[in-house]
């Protein structure tokens, strides 16, 4: 639920970076933190245990400057990965206008990845936001591990897509991040839509502000 | 993908802010308060009326809604369907919080000028208002075109985002 305040000319957008535990959320908002320049961001909140595991969450505002006569912002989240904080996540997804899902490609933590998804639908779904219909990107992290799995595994377990119902909508539409690819096409019969999803190394700032840009101008969109 | 505008988004208008802000000037010139902020659910500051607040009013913003939702979901825990309002008392400034249409928080800021008891008396028949005023404005259908941005928005907010975030 982006606002548009006409009294103080200011529009917020509200992005929240959800996936497992130590999946690498918020490495993601450190590094923009760390290198969008000063005049452009706020200060970067963390609500964290003593060993830095994400309690609540971390809050970082960056700052579009004025467009067109308005303020523009955005306000990046991150949520608690435990699973044991499921509260707090729900919490922060209240008023969200684009997802960033960050997978954590080890193969050992694919499980952890399909239930971190399972739980952002639910969530979602208990917010009455319908995901399929919003801003969402994934982001493939830790892709420099020798245990990452391939992109083709990550797809088929964590974006294989939902059937797209609007005849209109029904024709190829290339990746625009992933040259040859396609974000909508015919499956055995099917029209099927899938997220567009970046590959990444968070602490290297390796594909961060990709994954950022792109759920950024999708939320820009839904202003229109 | 789709983006398909969510009917949830919501516009605050010049008009809007001008009640709103007479109802917290009566209110804090009433409580002997310092300063009220009204923040929506998502996190988002909406109003600060009174003296300016020497914090940063985004990260304020954020925790407020954070620290709302929170013990929202504490009363639920109890049983309560909610607590309506909180109080966090400090040696020289306190904070009052109240629900306003489940919608937005209502935040005073107020030091030993005054007292928890006449803040809160105060803040009963702004509470009231401000609902009505909320209930209202959210309830209004969107008058064609004026909750969003105009066209060439877009093309210069995808510039900058470019500039900012590397094109």
């Amino acid at each position: 639920m982006s606002l548009i305040n006409y009294a103080s000319r200011e529009i917020n957008c509200k992005i929240v970076y959800y996936g497992p535990g130590l999946g690498g959320k918020t490495t993601n908002l450190e590094y923009v933190y760390e290198k969008v320049a000063p005049s452009s961001k706020g200060k970067l909140i963390s609500l964290a245990t003593e060993t830095e595991r994400t309690l609540f969450f971390d809050f970082l505002p960056v700052d579009l400057g004025t467009i067109r006569g308005f303020r523009t912002r955005f306000h990046l989240y991150t949520v608690p990965g435990q699973v044991y904080y499921n509260a707090s996540r729900k919490l922060i997804l209240k008023g969200v206008d684009g997802v960033v899902f960050v997978a954590d490609s080890q193969i050992d933590r694919m499980e952890a990845n399909l239930e971190a998804m399972q739980n952002l639908y639910d969530n979602m779904a208990q917010h009455g936001y319908d995901l399929t219909k919003m801003p969402f990107v994934i982001q493939y992290n830790k892709r420099d591990l020798p245990n990452a799995a391939p992109i083709a595994e990550l797809d088929a377990a964590l974006n294989p897509g939902w059937p797209v119902e609007d005849p209109a909508r029904q024709k190829p539409t290339p990746d625009p991040y992933r040259p040859g690819e396609y974000l909508v096409r015919e499956i055995e019969g099917t029209w099927i839509e899938r997220v567009p999803t970046f590959e990444a190394v968070a602490v290297k700032g390796e594909g961060v502000f990709d994954t950022l840009k792109a759920v950024s101008k999708q939320v820009l969109k839904t202003l229109g | 993908m789709t983006m398909t505008p969510r009917a949830a988004s919501w516009s605050f208008h010049e008009e809007d802010s001008a009640r709103i802000r007479g109802v917290l000037q009566d209110f804090l010139r009433d409580a002997s308060a310092r300063t009220a902020l009204l923040v929506d659910r998502a996190g988002q500051m909406l109003v600060t009326v009174g003296e300016p607040p020497q914090f940063d009013p985004t990260a304020f913003a954020s925790l407020t809604a954070a620290d709302f939702s929170a013990n929202d979901q504490l009363a639920r825990l109890l049983g309560e369907p909610e607590f309506g309002a909180l109080f966090h008392q400090g040696e020289r400034e306190s904070l009052y919080l109240a629900d306003i249409a489940r919608r937005v928080i209502l935040v005073v800021l107020f030091d030993n000028r005054t007292t928890l008891g006449l803040v809160k008396l105060r803040m009963k028949a702004a509470v009231q208002d401000l609902t009505a005023i909320f209930t209202a404005m959210f309830d209004r259908a969107p008058a064609a075109g004026s909750t969003s941005v105009d066209s060439e928005f877009l093309g210069e907010a995808e510039d900058e985002l470019d500039k900012l975030f590397g094109a």
